[in-house]
């Protein structure tokens, strides 16, 4: 039988993934990094909110984005699950709809790393929420 | 919902947002007694006997920027489609604990999904909470504790890709090495 992962084994692993978020510390005050919330309520997870987030984290890291990513409530748009609001450093939140695996790409070579509008935008006239 | 991991998500988020500090969630995956049950407890702030009387109802909600909730009704919706069942029991101060359960092999049961990348993305986004997640099947069980995480890890965050990665297929790992039904 093949051995199965444990936790002693993420221990000996330690010392590799601590030199890897020095790194990112070293970076982090969190204003300079891109902060993307996924929301993630009942109507959230019913449209695969939780497939895109995990899609978008890896995405990211492929990219070489330093992203944030944190899970929030539902803002209120049910009929436009899954929606992420996403902070590029000094610009104003913006709240994308409808996001696929494909449209979580365009949001981040297009949006984030060009600054170009991509569709699905959902106009302003909401307040962040913290849970 | 069309996995069962995902009414997980769901339903253990409401723990979450009842101010817990301790939440477990027990599944057992019976194909011997034919059931699967899952059990969902936390210390949160509970409950009043007239809020859990309306729970199950789709216009109630703790949420301020909606009017529905649906996370319980549609998990009672589907399990009573499945011969199953849902039960709640509450205090205020004390906590709450949801059971609910389907008949393995019914016809519509939906499938268990991702329940590794559903754990792993609760407990990374909420590291305060103290999470113990058991899993028995016939032949054994598994048990994933965030205090031992915690320990491995010495005072890293969990929120970090490779780690996610990690714990990911190791409880996807465990969980096939003991029987469980994907």
């Amino acid at each position: 039988m093949t051995k199965v992962k444990s936790l002693a084994d993420l221990k000996a692993m330690r010392e590799k993934l601590q030199t890897n978020l020095d790194v990112r510390e070293k970076a982090e005050n969190p204003e300079s990094l891109v902060q993307i919330k996924v929301a993630m309520a009942t109507c959230g997870i019913a449209a695969g909110a939780k497939q895109v987030m995990e899609h978008m984290m890896q995405k990211a890291e492929e990219l070489g984005i330093q992203a944030v990513f944190t899970q929030t409530g539902c803002m209120g748009y049910c009929h436009a699950e899954p929606t992420l609001e996403v902070r590029v450093p000094g610009k104003e939140p913006l709240v994308f709809g409808h996001v696929d695996n494909d449209r979580a790409d365009e949001i981040l070579t297009k949006y984030v790393q060009n600054g170009e509008l991509v569709e699905g935008i959902i106009p302003v006239n909401y307040e962040t929420i913290d849970k | 919902m069309k996995e069962l991991s995902l009414h997980v998500y769901d339903l253990m988020e409401n723990s979450t947002a009842a101010e817990s500090s301790l939440i477990k969630l027990t599944i057992t995956d019976s194909i011997v007694n034919n059931k699967f049950h899952f059990k969902i407890e936390d210390n949160g702030k509970g409950m009043t006997p007239e809020f859990m009387a309306r729970v199950t109802d789709p216009y109630t909600t703790t949420r301020t920027t909606r009017k529905v909730g649906l996370g319980l009704p549609l998990i009672k919706m589907n399990t009573e489609n499945c011969n199953g069942g849902m039960s709640l029991e509450s205090e205020v101060g004390k906590g709450t604990t949801l059971q609910f359960w389907f008949q393995h092999n019914h016809w519509d049961r939906p499938p268990m999904g991702d329940l590794a990348g559903t754990i792993v993305m609760l407990v990374s986004q909420h590291e305060d909470i103290h999470f113990v997640i058991k899993y028995v099947t016939d032949q054994d069980e598994f048990v994933f504790d965030t205090d031992e995480v915690k320990e491995a890890l010495g005072g890293m965050s969990m929120n970090d890709l490779s780690i996610i990665r990690y714990l990911k297929e190791m409880i996807a790992e465990n969980l096939k090495a003991i029987g469980a039904n994907e």
